[in-house]
């Protein structure tokens, strides 16, 4: 029952991904400029233009174009860009790798920061501890992103100089000057998201604080952590892993302005280039790995909330 | 019921409300017009300049005051529109079930697998940059997130006992939704409904950092962070005064809203919390 | 007075007195500091240039779409970096005068139609294959090919054919032109192997720097190449560009020693950059200016007085203050500025509100007129438009400013719209620059003039082979523009970049940025 049920949210997740796609080509499509006018930019002349974009087969039709890339794409060709002449693949997975790396360290602290403190704030509700770490956390997603980035580049990197303002990461390069380079925005990140994900935990588990087998936990004289831990927690669970799922595929897919303030190679800033300059397989291609990103991040909650709730395995 | 008011929800509740009413009469109070240059560029504080002059040697103090304007009235109206629409449609996903909650969770999951920033950027580029438009994107984009949240709560509720009895009694649909299920979502919706008011703040100021805000001279806060951010590594405070007060406004808002969230708490005759 | 600051240079190459205090005594003894920089810059070259090391610049503007290809060359980094691998057959000088590259020596017939150039011998391109008359004859068919997507293609089009004759290139024009020789110096015209025909992308040229790495929009590399026909330049044994697209993280990167030299430093943070002890700004005054057009033929801009209201509506003084910090110089809506070898000055226009008035009522014109602007118009671009909204509106003109994506502008908005913002890099002289702009038939004409008469006078100037008569022309061709034109051209901005205290080398030059874009050639670390 369990498995059919997953086994289907999966197969809904790949019917996604293809509509998805024909969404992203069609949006593509209404964008205002080609690519070639992009890439000549001011110096385009009328002549110049057109044979640029027969050179790039603009002409075809724009189903033609989308069921050949789609085609392509199938036997694992994303293609080469329109732009620059370089591998969309090869590129792409340098710069996938670089996300997901940075996205992977900022999960990593700010997912169990988040729930813990979730869970001292609701061990400690309304007494000064509870009102510090939301007071902390709200504080710390209220301003800009880039504003916290600036501000901890002019900290750790202008004023003290330890911690590298700018995060170039190369291959080969070892792994702790990677960790340095990468732990302005992993900060900036943390800080970013943290807020929601802790007050998801709190209100969640408050929620089923409310509930009469809590009490009944009470009256039995268990200690109010274990209460929490054995209790609450795992009946709060679905909401906060959703929280937490969003807040995951925002690390993958919408760390532009961190990219930009950092000059962190990333994937965002890869597709805001070409998008700019209508660089139609590689947004394609992009777009695509970002769904893809996405849907799966959504599959994994879905099927987490299933198993965390044994009323939904019996839907009727 | 005044006198029960903790002294945090207290606080919020009046720097919220003196940024609200500085918004409201923003015209009557700035000292200078929105766009005139009145000084020198990222002049310090001083008597003439309480708060110093910006990029362009505007004062500051009268950018914030308009800036009130802006932002709260861009981030009320997309939130309100943002929750009507994500709770609506997300409880009656979850109660009615069946084709309709398939259809729109999918489609939500369709829109929200799009990347914000590329959405975001067809929409504005296509359509005419107006305040409303500016409102629409927003509100729907942020519909999507409300409407899962909501979807999950209802769905878990749903399947309780006290909405069980009530579906047995043979209530409908709708009262399900708002008699039963609503009030008991209403804490996490609550504590989730000052977030989404932040994060419209924000993406107001995402948008301007693409030049997709609003329209020059008028400005958000987050805007004006931005006009003013080249100062911020040297140590000119022209973007903090904004900053700070996003960072202000979000905590009292929120502080407003946690107040409200252990009201309700005790309105539904739960184990109180304060 | 000038021995003794040559004697305080010579003690700073030698590191016996600082930077700082030599600027200081400079000062006192009444030296202006570009003379006392170039001094400096002077004896630190007697010292000869340090050798090795890797050399490393944060640059704006480059993205993840840029090619190799020099046809293609529209962005800063795509520039910078194609300076390091490629060369031209000509250059030219910080005072801008050609000089030769990969032409040894030129001339032109008397009627100015027929021009050789003598190929260089004995430069190799990095693929080991040497360079010859023939790989030049290819390049510029590649450019001037009807097919071409080429940026230059349009300065090309006067030339009839081309020809190798023994180690020479020989090309004959339609129509004379004095000035021909300043084309070949077009950033574009990077010659390479067979033209680029074979694979235009593959980043192989003549420059001192072999291309090792090329990663658009983050990061390019080069190593030293070893068989480079000239010693002035090279220094470095690698280079490196790092692409920085955002100004702050430009400034903390150099702040921070990350890299040795930044382009396109906000003239806002100037100052505050300057607080800093080990960075130095490098400013040169250049041709680049920023600028409003309207066109003029579309209402209601095609009425003159109303062209001219705009006209003397703009504050200039308070733009360059405020938008420039003062690092650039007033514009008199003719494009040109002094950088112009046949510059003529005219009457400067100033602001002058009463003039405005006078100008716009007899337009007859009322409303508010629409400007559309973008951040990527040119820098404070969105500031600039709204300064002059101020400006105009104390001459009772009323402006109102819409603010356009930066993504798509120079697509959708730039030359399709009546009034926009738009800027220039300018060209080394006016026959390139009207050229492209301001004949009838010019592919950016962005404002839309016909006027036969300008159109007249230009192809007279091309060919007139006296100095002075040229003058005279390009000087009524100026004045017609000023009176005419669709340009409300405010300022002409410096280029600004800053480097760390380890360059050495650096001169000043207005060409362009990073030092006409050889910064990393030329420059060279200390110690």
């Amino acid at each position: 029952m369990i498995l059919a049920l997953i086994a289907q949210r999966v197969a809904l997740g790949i019917l996604l991904l293809l509509a998805v796609s024909g969404l992203i080509f069609a949006g593509t499509q209404i964008l205002p400029g080609d690519v070639a006018q992009s890439i000549l930019g001011r110096s385009a002349t009328p002549v110049a233009l057109a044979n640029l974009r027969a050179e790039m087969g603009l002409n075809d039709p724009a189903d033609v174009r989308y069921f050949h890339w789609l085609f392509s794409i199938l036997h694992g060709d994303l293609g080469t860009a329109l732009t620059s002449k370089l591998d969309i693949a090869t590129s792409i997975k340098e710069r996938l790798w670089n996300t997901l790396f940075l996205a992977f360290w900022a999960a990593m602290i700010s997912v169990p920061v988040a729930v813990t403190l979730g869970l001292i704030a609701v061990r400690y509700r309304n007494g000064p501890i509870d009102k510090a770490i939301s007071g902390f956390a709200l504080a710390s997603t209220s301003v800009p992103e880039f504003f916290i980035g600036y501000l901890l580049v002019y900290f750790f990197a202008v004023k003290f100089q330890f911690l590298p303002g700018i995060s170039m990461v190369y291959e080969g390069m070892p792994f702790l000057d990677k960790m340095k380079a990468i732990a302005l925005p992993c900060m900036t990140l943390t800080l970013g998201i943290l807020a929601h994900m802790m007050r998801m935990t709190r209100a969640a588990i408050l929620n089923v604080m409310q509930s009469a087998y809590i009490e009944t936990a009470e009256l039995k004289g268990l200690a109010a952590f274990d209460i929490i831990r054995r209790h609450a927690f795992p009946n709060a669970i679905a909401p906060i892993i959703n929280v937490i799922m969003l807040n995951l595929a925002y690390l993958v897919v919408g760390v532009v302005v961190i990219e930009v303030i950092f000059v962190y190679p990333g994937m965002g800033q890869y597709l805001v280039d070409h998008v700019a300059k209508r660089d139609v397989p590689v947004v394609q291609a992009v777009g695509l790995i970002f769904a893809a990103v996405y849907i799966s991040l959504n599959v994994v909650a879905d099927v987490a909330s299933i198993l965390a709730n044994p009323r939904l395995r019996h839907p009727r | 019921m005044f006198r029960r008011i903790p002294i945090g929800a207290l606080t919020g509740l009046v720097i919220a409300t003196l940024f609200f009413l500085v918004a409201i009469f923003a015209q009557w109070i700035a000292p200078y017009g929105l766009g005139d240059i009145a000084g020198g560029v990222w002049e310090p504080i001083s008597a003439k300049f309480l708060f110093g002059t910006d990029n362009l040697g505007r004062d500051l103090l009268s950018r914030m005051i308009y800036g009130a304007q802006t932002t709260i009235l861009i981030a009320v109206l997309a939130t309100l529109l943002s929750f009507s629409m994500g709770v609506i449609l997300g409880f009656t996903a979850a109660v009615v079930g069946g084709w309709f909650d398939m259809l729109m969770s999918r489609f939500v999951d369709l829109l929200m697998a799009i990347p914000t920033l590329i959405f975001g950027l067809v929409v504005l580029s296509v359509l005419p940059s107006t305040l409303v438009t500016l409102i629409l994107v927003m509100g729907i984009l942020d519909a999507t997130r409300v409407y899962r949240l909501s979807r999950v709560i209802a769905s878990d509720l749903n399947v309780m006992d006290f909405v069980e009895a009530a579906k047995l009694r043979g209530e409908g649909k709708w009262w399900v939704i708002f008699a039963e299920i609503l009030p008991n979502a209403l804490s996490p919706l609550i504590s989730e409904l000052g977030l989404r008011f932040i994060y419209a703040v924000l993406f107001l100021s995402a948008l301007s950092f693409l030049g997709l805000g609003v329209q020059p001279p008028a400005a958000d806060w987050g805007g004006m962070v931005k006009e003013n951010k080249d100062g911020i590594v040297f140590g000119i405070p022209a973007a903090l005064i904004p900053a700070a007060a996003i960072a202000a406004l979000a905590i009292s808002v929120n502080l407003v809203a946690d107040w409200i969230l252990n009201r309700t708490t005790d309105l539904k005759g739960g184990r109180g919390n304060g | 007075m000038v021995d003794e600051i040559r004697f305080l240079s010579e003690r700073v190459a030698k590191g016996k007195l600082s930077r700082r205090e030599f600027l200081g005594r400079a000062a006192v003894l009444g030296v202006s500091a570009v003379l006392a920089n170039n001094l400096l810059a002077e004896a630190a070259w007697a010292e000869g240039p340090v050798k090795g090391g890797t050399l490393r610049a944060g640059l704006n503007g480059g993205q993840a779409t840029d090619s190799l290809d020099p046809a293609l060359i529209g962005f800063d980094v795509q520039f910078i970096f194609s300076r390091q691998w490629g060369e031209q057959l000509v250059e030219l000088s910080a005072d801008q005068e050609l000089k030769p590259a990969l032409a040894e020596e030129w001339g032109g017939s008397k009627d100015a139609k027929v021009w050789t150039f003598k190929i260089r011998k004995g430069v190799q391109f990095h693929n080991g294959k040497e360079m010859t008359p023939t790989d030049v004859l290819a390049t510029m068919e590649r450019h001037s090919d009807a097919n071409s997507k080429s940026a230059v293609r349009a300065l090309l089009q006067g030339i009839d054919k081309i020809a190798v004759d023994g180690q020479n290139v020989v090309f004959t024009l339609k129509d004379g032109n004095a000035d021909f020789p300043f084309i070949m110096n077009d950033l574009h015209l990077v010659v390479q192997p067979n033209g680029g025909k074979d694979n235009p992308n593959e980043g192989i040229g003549t420059g001192p720097y072999k291309v090792t790495m090329n990663n658009p929009g983050v990061r390019l590399g080069g190593e030293k190449f070893a068989n480079y026909w000239r010693d002035d330049r090279g220094f470095a044994d690698q280079i490196e560009i790092i692409v920085i697209n955002d100004g702050t993280a430009r400034g903390s990167a150099l702040q921070s020693g990350q890299v040795h030299m930044i382009n396109r430093v906000d003239p806002k943070v100037v100052e505050l950059l300057k607080r800093f002890p080990d960075i130095t700004v490098r400013n040169a005054p250049g041709r680049s200016h920023s600028y409003f057009y309207c066109q003029c033929d579309t209402a209601p801009f095609d009425n003159n007085d109303l062209r001219l209201a705009l006209k003397y509506a703009v504050d200039r003084e308070e733009m360059v203050q405020k938008i420039l910090a003062g690092y650039g110089s007033v514009g008199n809506d003719t494009y040109v500025n002094k950088l112009y070898p046949l510059f003529t000055e005219i009457e400067q226009r100033i602001y002058d509100p009463d003039k405005a008035a006078f100008h716009y009522k007899k337009s007859g014109h009322t409303g508010s007129l629409l400007l559309q602007i973008s951040e990527v118009a040119f820098p404070s671009a969105v500031d600039a438009a709204q300064l002059y909204q101020q400006s105009a509106a104390k001459a009772g003109i009323s402006i109102e400013v819409k603010r356009e994506p930066a993504d798509g502008y120079w697509d959708s908005v730039w030359g399709k719209v009546p009034f926009a913002g738009s800027s220039g890099a300018g060209r080394p002289t006016q026959d390139m620059f009207y050229s492209l702009m301001l004949q009838s038939k010019a592919v950016w004409n962005e404002t839309h003039f016909f006027n036969d008469k300008f159109d007249q006078m230009l192809v007279q100037a091309r060919s007139e082979l006296d100095a002075d008569k040229r003058k005279k022309l390009y000087a009524d061709m100026g004045q017609l523009v000023r009176e005419e034109g669709g340009a409300i051209i405010p300022m002409f901005a410096d280029f600004i970049d800053a480097t760390g205290p380890q360059v050495g080398g650096w001169v000043s030059d207005g060409n362009n940025q990073s030092m006409n874009g050889y910064a990393l050639s030329k420059c060279w670390l200390q110690a």
